[in-house]
């Protein structure tokens, strides 16, 4: 295999061919320097989150297994990580929670975000709360919500939230 | 059998070619997912289930003015011709027709269909509205959507997430829920070949297209539905203004390869133009995929003004009515009968003979 031509330390594994004007360039980079250039490799693939989130229902989910245990069933409808995997379909709006973690992961890879900034939505009937309101809503919630994932020792859920906490503190 | 006089407008007001750009973009279409709060989506529900989403909507409707002259249709209490008859007419999906491959309507398919809106019940999700405009009409098309989604809205609960928005059976379809789509004839593109070019840089840009008959992604009749691929982490605004951009684009360029055919291969257009011409005003039998090809001949060759002038309502009309479930039901054939293609050509003929070309 030939080396990387960027780093020139890990093994090329892409061959990365550039057409400007009529200037031909051939490079042959590895998946962390191609990455870098925002191509994709397939060994890359299995390494993004749909690639984990697929594997990981494949393997019987040791990375995912804190956030939903494969064979955790949603206890709304039932649906399992697998009935998901077979349909592609979720089974109902609390499968959305039950399955977060690597819906997230998977949303980032489909639509390049997991959060929705169209129009909002109060039900029928729902508070009409105020911005200040509905921040503070928010922020306990968030609080509440770290303080389990410490306590369950979910941390990268931790700091997820912290993070969420921080960016809404600082509103 | 329902009674198909009875739909409203025959579904189909976009077909007069009064919008804006209507002699590239036949039509206008915006689509919005919504579930109901506490009840299962699409695969785990019941048909009690469905049954009571069907009444849920039906009952919010009638008090939504958006939606207050609607017709409601149930799909799983009428004859496979009846249901390929209004997929034909581009009011339902295939899925909600029970068309797919299994061909077996779901209890609980409902469309509502209004003038200006539509709603199609217990498809892949509990509820999708549509909007449906001639032309190119982004925002008129989505301006009746949103309107009729507020209604509903205020009058049922929908599952919605405050990270992930609009919650849906699908991933691909979470958060606005929307689906914008521009039907939009491309035949000099795809004469010149570039259209491969094209449709690979829209896909870089994020968006979609396939195309309007049938599966898959072969194009018929060179028409190509585009719309948004991503419905998160964009404002509705933002998906339809970043859609609209990328369509004026892929105007621009048909616009280009019609000159340019016209510049460099103007004999051999204006063969294609009035062999089709000759062909759909003459032909004692004609297949819906033929039709469909030498149709978008004939458009081309009117738009450039080789060929007589047709209306486009005419053209748009025989898109629609030249389809299977059409031709039987106008001759009261069935839909496997093999005189359908002689019916179909004498039906196309009449269109010359209407707007005056015998």
């Amino acid at each position: 295999m030939n080396p990387c031509q960027s780093c020139h330390e890990r093994d090329a594994v892409v061959r990365l061919t550039q057409i400007v004007g009529d200037d031909v360039t051939t490079v042959h980079l590895c998946s962390k320097c191609a990455a870098e250039r925002g191509i994709e490799t397939a060994t890359e693939v299995a390494q993004t989150p749909l690639g984990a989130f697929l594997a990981a229902m494949d393997k019987g989910g040791a990375p995912m297994a804190a956030a939903a245990a494969v064979g955790e069933a949603c206890p709304e409808c039932g649906a399992t990580l697998q009935d998901f995997r077979a349909s592609g379909r979720l089974g109902c709006a609390r499968c959305w929670i039950t399955f977060e973690r690597p819906l997230r992961d998977m949303l980032r890879r489909l639509h390049g975000a997991t959060r929705h900034t169209g129009t909002g939505y109060a039900r029928p009937g729902a508070d009409q709360l105020t911005v200040p309101e509905h921040r503070e809503r928010t922020r306990t919630e968030l609080g509440e919500q770290l303080r389990l994932a410490v306590a369950a020792e979910q941390f990268e859920r931790a700091a997820e939230l912290r993070d969420a906490l921080r960016v809404l503190e600082g509103e | 059998m329902t009674d198909l006089a009875l739909v409203p407008d025959g579904g189909m007001p976009w077909l007069d070619a009064s919008g804006p750009n209507s002699d590239l973009v036949l039509s206008t279409r915006i689509r919005l997912a919504r579930n109901l709060a506490g009840r299962p989506f699409w695969g785990r529900n019941s048909p009690e289930d469905r049954e009571a989403i069907v009444t849920t909507i039906g009952e919010a409707a009638q008090d939504m003015p958006a939606l207050a002259d609607a017709t409601m249709y149930r799909l799983d209490a009428v004859s496979i011709a009846t249901r390929r008859w209004l997929n034909e007419r581009q009011l339902v999906s295939r899925e909600l027709a029970g068309l797919d491959a299994a061909g077996r309507v779901r209890s609980g398919a409902v469309l509502l269909l209004g003038r200006s809106a539509s709603a199609m019940i217990n498809e892949e999700d509990h509820v999708r509205l549509q909007g449906l405009r001639s032309g190119f009409a982004l925002e008129s098309a989505y301006g009746v959507t949103d309107r009729t989604d507020r209604e509903l809205g205020a009058r049922v609960s929908f599952a919605f997430h405050p990270e992930f928005g609009y919650l849906t059976a699908c991933p691909t379809n979470v958060g606005t829920g929307l689906r914008a789509s521009v039907l939009i004839h491309l035949p000099a593109l795809v004469l010149t070949k570039e259209i491969t070019k094209v449709l690979q840089g829209l896909a870089q840009v994020g968006l979609t297209y396939r195309g309007l008959f049938g599966e898959g992604s072969e194009a018929l009749g060179n028409l190509f539905q585009l719309s948004n691929q991503t419905t998160l982490g964009k404002s509705e605004a933002e998906l339809l203004d970043h859609l609209g951009r990328m369509v004026h684009q892929v105007m621009a360029y048909e616009e280009r390869a019609r000159t340019a055919l016209r510049r460099d291969a103007s004999a051999a257009l204006e063969d294609k133009a009035w062999r089709a011409w000759a062909v759909l005003k003459h032909a004692r039998t004609l297949s819906f995929e033929e039709t469909v090809d030498l149709l978008s001949g004939v458009r081309l060759g009117v738009g450039l003004r080789i060929l007589p002038d047709v209306p486009l309502y005419s053209l748009n009309r025989v898109l629609v009515l030249a389809q299977t479930a059409h031709v039987a039901e106008a001759a009261g054939l069935s839909l496997d009968a093999d005189a359908i293609p002689e019916h179909r050509a004498a039906f196309v003929r009449r269109m010359f003979e209407e707007v005056g070309h015998q």
